[in-house]
């Protein structure tokens, strides 16, 4: 077995990838992840494995047994907070990656205190009433953050379907905006994650300044 | 004529609430943008929508 590679080896390997300057963007950025189910631990490992320097995780959950068929945790985990259980396996992959977890439910109330120290700010959550909360929250009180939002990726239609829109300037939503999970479709990890890419896939864009979608 | 969510209404005069009531949405699920910038909820009912108005009415569905 190989040992665990340096910081400047990893680093060194991203840059390989990305080239030295959209590297330096990654390492250098901070992104805030609301809600850590299968569209949060997913957009924060593609965030991680692409070298993005700083995500700050925000979940009050426990891992629970139905969450294992699209969420980024282990069977050995059930039980674990969200955030101690994804940061385990964010550390697993990118042992450098400067993770700050908050185990607190998002209000009103303490939204802006929580996510004034990140630039862009990720939308993960599973309820709509909360979806549309947060992303009401943000946009009145924290109008110069980005904000990519998820909705619409419950059930079996097409992959093809769900996209990225930029809705306003700063304000970008991923999904079909119509399969809602409470119309009992379920939610399988193959769809979830390809909205959890989009999310992570715009973030990085973002951080490269390229903000068309 | 008013542009929401890429359709032409003809709706100016109306307030952001009066448009609401009549439509499907429930208030719980949406967030409004007008002219790229949001709408705060308490000010539905002030917000009179303008002539050339672009507005976007985004309805959140669950699951994540």
């Amino acid at each position: 077995m190989h040992s665990i590679p340096t910081k400047e080896e990893m680093l060194l390997a991203l840059e390989e990838r990305h080239g030295k300057e959209l590297q330096s963007k990654f390492s250098n950025a901070s992104v805030s992840i609301c809600g850590l189910g299968g569209l949060g631990s997913n957009i924060a490992i593609a965030l991680a494995r692409a070298g993005v320097g700083n995500l700050y995780l925000i979940d009050f959950d426990r891992v629970e047994l139905s969450n294992l068929n699209r969420q980024q945790y282990f069977a050995s985990q059930l039980g674990m907070y969200k955030t101690d259980a994804l940061k385990e396996n964010l550390l697993q992959i990118i042992p450098y990656v400067n993770v700050i977890s908050h185990t607190v439910r998002i209000t009103e109330s303490n939204t802006k205190e929580l996510l004034k120290g990140t630039d862009i700010i990720c939308e993960a959550f599973d309820c709509a009433e909360e979806k549309a909360m947060l992303v009401n929250c943000v946009l009145e009180n924290l109008p110069d953050k980005y904000l990519v939002s998820g909705s619409g990726m419950a059930g079996m239609s097409s992959a093809n379907s769900i996209k990225t829109r930029r809705v306003a300037k700063h304000f970008y939503l991923c999904g079909d905006e119509t399969s809602d999970v409470s119309d009992g479709i379920g939610l399988v990890s193959s769809r979830v994650m390809v909205c959890a890419a989009h999310q992570a896939h715009m973030v990085l864009r973002i951080i490269a300044e390229e903000f068309e979608v | 004529m008013v542009k929401i969510n890429g359709n032409d209404c003809d709706i100016s005069g109306m307030t952001i609430s009066q448009y609401l009531k009549a439509t499907d949405y429930d208030l719980k699920f949406i967030a409004v943008e007008r002219n790229e910038e949001i709408v705060p909820k308490d000010q539905y009912d002030e917000i009179i929508i303008q002539n050339g108005d672009v507005i976007e009415v985004v309805s959140f569905v669950g699951g994540g």
